[in-house]
């Protein structure tokens, strides 16, 4: 399974990290992830707000976690939202998916079930169709099942 | 062909907005997972999804190995005219699964 | 930490032994699951299971075997043959003198008049027509007989159920009656009853049988798994289904 190599971490850190928010650690994931997210948006600035990301704040595993993107849009001809990207801190990597959208979405929302391998941040970067991006984010506690088969 | 579950309403007011849900067996494998022997299990997912409504691309979704096993997309569009949606699901060989299903617009 | 946690449980063990759950206490592993993974389970059209129902469905109306019969050749519709029948299982078969599991049932079936060969254990397609047939019980209450031909099989059900095992010397009942509600490594411990079976489980990424649950749990510690099939693992799947009798069944679940 791919948590085996983080499996002895994740459960110290659950073991201890409670519900209390916590600093992303500055590492390689924590570049890549804003590299990635440079790669999208390149020298434009990007806005926290309009972007909500619904996640559970604790998962009992991280295999298949719930997750819905919504993007406050009147999703006219003039105004909507063409594309959604997620990202993430610390899986091996920084993407998770990209949905393009547009008028005829009638509302810009979409849900998915995505993989989280530690407790991290997830982010959500829109791009509307006047160009300018916008970002939103949660984090996630990943714990681990009891009794796994290894 | 993979067993699909897509749930939609099957009529609809025009300009109503409808949720469409999907839901493909797949296993997703990342490309990070060791088999018994210690060798990498190669990558094989969904890549892309796509949905055309009476062949209008109306939805795309590009996928990443972060995305779980028997991947679930659920997104929405507008109910414009009677017609075919048309889901497809493609790997990264490029091996193409689509399904078709109704829609009636009043 | 498993000191600990093997330490503790002796501790446990010691002021609540073999405490069964009072019946009215008794609930199932839904309650026991995050609100996100409830409304998964609830939801048929986003329920990863119904994947494999989905299967099931269209594999009972497949001819196998060398008599080129379907299910539904004997069975005709499953949503009319099949209601009630994963509820009573583990059921006793008088002509093999002993409990036999849906699974083993199924592959009964197959062998014996569809003369086909049996399934392999947690095969795509037994799961599929385990899970078919299992939702085919849905709301009905767990109603498994109890003659005194089964006596000796839950008798054996109930003491492994109790007994300690594996490295960290830890028996079912010591989690499952005496500590549910209370959390192992960040799971809530459910009292053990099988009403989801066969689920889907997180952990696995797929459906998977009662006899694969129990595996885990005995690897979990550290105790030489039953082989599937073998009489110990079918009497304890009996005890267990008896322990549930009368709570709704609520295939196929979805679990961490």
């Amino acid at each position: 399974m791919q948590l085996l190599l983080t499996r002895r971490r994740i459960l110290w850190a659950a073991a201890g990290a409670g519900l209390a928010s916590f600093v992303p650690t500055a590492g390689a994931t924590e570049d890549t992830m804003a590299e990635a997210i440079r790669d999208l948006i390149g020298e434009a600035p990007v806005t926290p707000g309009k972007v909500k990301l619904e996640l559970p704040s604790i998962v009992e595993n991280g295999n298949t976690v719930p997750l819905t993107v919504s993007v406050e849009s009147p999703m006219t001809e003039a105004d909507h939202v063409e594309s959604i990207h997620l990202f993430n801190q610390k899986n091996p990597q920084p993407y998770v998916a990209a949905f393009h959208l547009g008028p005829r979405a009638g509302k810009a929302s979409v849900a998915t079930r995505i993989r989280l391998a530690d407790s991290q941040r997830v982010v959500a970067i829109a791009r509307l169709a006047d160009g300018t991006f916008w970002s939103g984010s949660a984090d996630v506690i990943v714990t681990l099942a009891a009794c796994t088969e290894q | 062909m993979a067993r699909v579950l897509i749930n939609f309403p099957q009529r609809a007011k025009r300009g109503e907005i409808i949720e469409i849900k999907t839901l493909i067996q797949h296993p997703m494998e990342t490309g990070y997972r060791l088999d018994s022997k210690g060798a990498v299990i190669p990558r094989d997912i969904i890549s892309r999804f796509t949905c055309a409504y009476n062949g209008d691309e109306v939805f795309r979704a590009e996928l990443f190995p972060a995305i779980s096993a028997n991947p679930f997309i659920a997104f929405s569009t507008l109910a414009t005219e009677s017609g075919e949606l048309v889901f497809s699901w493609i790997d990264d060989n490029g091996q193409i699964q689509s399904e078709i299903r109704q829609i009636t617009v009043e | 930490m498993r000191a600990l946690l093997a330490a503790g449980f002796a501790l446990a063990a010691v002021t609540a032994a073999f405490a069964e759950i009072a019946p009215e206490a008794r609930r199932s592993g839904d309650d026991f699951v995050s609100p996100e993974i409830r409304a998964m389970q609830n939801d048929e059209t986003a329920n990863p299971g119904m994947l494999w129902v989905l299967q099931g469905e269209t594999l009972w109306a497949r001819k196998a075997g060398a008599a080129a019969r379907s299910c539904q050749d004997c069975h005709g519709d499953a949503m009319a043959s099949m209601k009630g029948v994963a509820a009573r299982y583990p059921a006793f078969d008088a002509v093999l003198a002993r409990p036999l599991d849906l699974e083993q049932r199924i592959n009964r079936c197959r062998t014996e008049h569809q003369r086909a060969e049996p399934l392999a254990w947690e095969s795509e397609d037994l799961l599929a027509l385990t899970a078919f047939i299992a939702r085919q019980s849905r709301g009905l209450p767990i109603a498994v007989a109890t003659g005194p031909e089964l006596r000796p099989f839950l008798d054996l059900g109930k003491e492994l159920f109790r007994q300690r095992e594996g490295q960290l010397n830890l028996s079912c009942s010591q989690c499952h009656d005496d500590n549910w509600g209370k959390r192992l490594a960040g799971s809530v411990i459910p009292q053990g009853h099988p009403t989801g079976y066969p689920i889907y489980r997180l952990e696995w990424q797929s459906l998977g049988s009662l006899q694969r649950r129990l595996r885990g749990c005995m690897t979990g510690v550290r105790a030489q798994p039953f082989d599937y099939g073998a009489p110990q693992a079918v009497a304890l799947e009996l005890y267990l289904v008896e322990r549930a009798r009368g709570m709704p069944m609520d295939a196929p679940a979805v679990r961490p």
